[in-house]
């Protein structure tokens, strides 16, 4: 007989003697279990059944429960087994638990195919999209009723926004765009030397760093770095009631939490890519003279000739757009959030993909724009 | 159980000491909260413990479930220093107690019945429909309907959320339950039922439990003894009828204040 050291079987005449030894506790639930279903399997008909538990040294609700399942088994073939032997202190728990009824276990959550999760996965696009543009709106809508009540906006938050998006970004900028710098002019030099082309790597950083890079690289950081972070805090804001309680209390939660942030940005990321503008040139700067030998007036020199102030507007022009973007998409997605810490992981994510995907489809947009105006 | 109480495990007045704080300090910068703290919980009671909000009820708590470092002092659950624990008997001894949070502390992202599975599946290897029967009978325990099994913690009242985060402490069968402040939150009738709750699970499954609690009714109705902690020491431990009879101005207060009275004329 296996699992002997916690159950024993004796059949005489049809007379089932079951004899529980040792501790029908949760550490050797899993033994038990077994023993039990072998046990009411073994002996599905007999006559008549006796469970003796006077061996049973300590029993808990593992223990009662397997106990109660090896008695329904026999209850449900319409014996009546009898229980005996049992400490007066474990009579309270079985009788409670002879007591519940047998639940009904609910239906599992239902699996969806994949051509449904596509499906699902488009209408719930095309409504972010809608959503996306109902919240451009409530916020510009806020945004007006600031301009036309002046005294109602929050200063002191944008203030401090802007040092928390803008100044305290500024190490971390100026090094990633430093090294971008670097990587290109290093790269230029090396594959335009085959052509006797050194110099024109000036040209080529400069172009490319003012109207393009400096703004994309930026932007893309400060998605990752204030973008989540706008998510995460408004989100667990959310979670708190603390949204409802502003609301409650009369207030808009987009003109005192979103229209600030989203300034903070409009104002921060500019001065943020003019800054990563000049340190990825310096950085370019730096290896032209040590790896390609052209000195600082030189590079300096050709600078001058190879940009005009056009491509620097162009690069500057985009970045309060990118910063709209970031901030919008960032507020959005941490008002969204429900009640469950994934769900506040879900939208972060969700703000920060979503936030690069639309800062690089609209630089794409507006290369197309500003070549149809010939900047 | 018995067995695995060691012999060192003191008894005092013929009652056993499952949980025994001494001489305990504890602080944050310069100001100490707890200051040589004694206090003893018998098996098989329910302790109330009562103190000023802010007063160091719940750092008392977290210090014996080892969540706040002590600056000196010893705690001994089950007869065993937890300091001198390795971290195999000090995980073996976690399994005993259970931890009943104020906002519950439910894992947020999985279901009820997950919640309640999640200890199990950690510490024993049990078969998914034994693993499902227990979860159903905690919840049944703790006098939840089945059908809130598959449900989040956020689409639970306050009420439901106490109960499963309850039904979740008692998933390993402890022996010891730390409830902090169990009926905060709830309306009467809903608090009244939960004393009646932890009383009945308490003798069914020989609980000692240690409560933190504001709640007069409680206080009157399911706790065996009563700590009282002011000034950073427990200044009194006895019956509800022995805190009635302390003279110490915050006792007095606490017992005989307004709120008191209308419990105790309710009670007449």
């Amino acid at each position: 007989m296996p699992h002997a050291s916690l159950i024993s079987v004796h059949s005489q005449d049809d007379r089932l003697t079951v004899a529980g030894r040792g501790a029908w506790t949760s550490e050797y639930a899993d033994e038990l279990e077994q023993a039990v279903n072998d046990t009411a399997h073994s002996y599905a008909k007999p006559k008549d059944v006796e469970i003796d538990l006077a061996s049973v040294e300590r029993m808990d609700t593992f223990g009662a429960l397997l106990l109660e399942r090896l008695r329904r088994s026999w209850v449900g073939a319409g014996i009546e087994p009898k229980v005996v032997g049992l400490a007066p202190r474990y009579r309270v728990l079985l009788d409670e638990l002879a007591r519940m009824g047998h639940e009904p276990v609910p239906p599992k959550r239902r699996h969806e195919g994949i051509l449904e999760r596509f499906g699902h996965e488009v209408v719930n696009a095309a409504k972010d999209a809608l959503s996306l543009l109902n919240f451009v709106g409530a916020t510009v809508a806020a945004l007006l009723r600031v301009v036309a009540r002046p005294r109602s906006f929050r200063f002191t938050s944008m203030v401090n926004q802007v040092d928390r998006v803008g100044f305290r970004a500024v190490p971390i900028i100026l090094l990633i765009t430093f090294l971008i710098g670097c990587i290109l002019a290093q790269q230029g030099i090396f594959n335009f030397r085959r052509f006797g082309a050194d110099i024109y790597v000036v040209d080529m950083v400069g172009v490319l760093v003012l109207r393009e890079l400096g703004v994309l690289i930026v932007s893309i950081m400060i998605a990752g770095r204030s973008g989540s972070a706008y998510t995460a805090e408004l989100g667990s804001m959310r979670m708190r009631e603390e949204i409802d309680a502003l609301r409650v209390m009369g207030f808009d939660p987009i003109e005192v939490l979103v229209v600030p942030r989203i300034l903070a940005l409009v104002i921060a990321l500019p001065l943020l890519t003019f800054i990563g503008s000049m340190s990825a040139i310096f950085g370019a700067g730096l290896v032209s003279w040590g790896y390609g030998g052209i000195t600082p007036d030189v590079f300096l020199d050709r600078l001058k000739l190879a940009i005009d102030l056009d491509q620097f507007k162009v690069g500057m022009y985009k970045a309060p757009f990118m910063a709209a973007t970031i901030g919008l998409v960032a507020c959005m997605e941490g008002l969204r959030v429900g009640g469950s810490a994934e769900s506040l992981g879900e939208h972060t994510t969700a703000s920060v993909v979503k936030a690069i995907f639309l800062v690089i489809v609209m630089d794409g947009v507006f290369a197309m724009f500003f070549a149809a105006i010939d900047m | 159980m018995d067995a695995q109480t060691s012999p060192s495990t003191l008894q005092t007045s013929g009652r056993e000491a499952i949980i025994r704080v001494h001489d305990i300090v504890v602080g944050f910068g310069d100001r100490v909260v707890l200051n040589h703290l004694n206090l003893d919980v018998y098996r098989g009671e329910i302790l109330g413990f009562v103190g000023t909000s802010g007063g160091g009820k719940s750092v008392l708590t977290r210090t014996i479930l080892g969540l706040v470092p002590k600056t000196s002092g010893t705690v001994e659950v089950f007869g065993q220093n937890l300091d001198d624990l390795s971290e195999r008997e000090r995980s073996a001894l976690e399994r005993r107690w259970g931890v009943l949070f104020q906002q519950g502390a439910l894992f947020s992202s999985l279901t009820v019945k997950q919640n309640i599975q999640f200890p199990l599946r950690e510490n024993l290897k049990l078969s998914q429909r034994l693993l499902d029967e227990i979860a159903f009978t905690k919840i049944e325990m703790v006098g939840l309907k089945c059908d809130v099994a598959e449900k989040l913690p956020s689409e639970l009242s306050g009420g439901m959320i106490k109960r499963a985060a309850l039904a979740r402490s008692l998933a390993l069968d402890p022996e010891i339950l730390f409830l902090d402040e169990p009926t905060s939150g709830l309306d009467p009738i809903g608090a009244g039922d939960f004393d009646e709750l932890i009383r009945t699970l308490q003798q069914t499954l020989g609980l000692t439990v240690f409560m933190v609690t504001h709640d007069l009714d409680s206080l009157h109705t399911v706790c065996d003894r009563i700590a009282a902690l002011a000034d950073g020491k427990v200044i009194a431990a006895g019956t509800i009828e022995d805190m009635m009879a302390e003279q110490h101005p915050w006792l007095r207060a606490y017992f005989h204040g307004t709120r008191a009275r209308a419990v105790q004329s309710a009670r007449r």
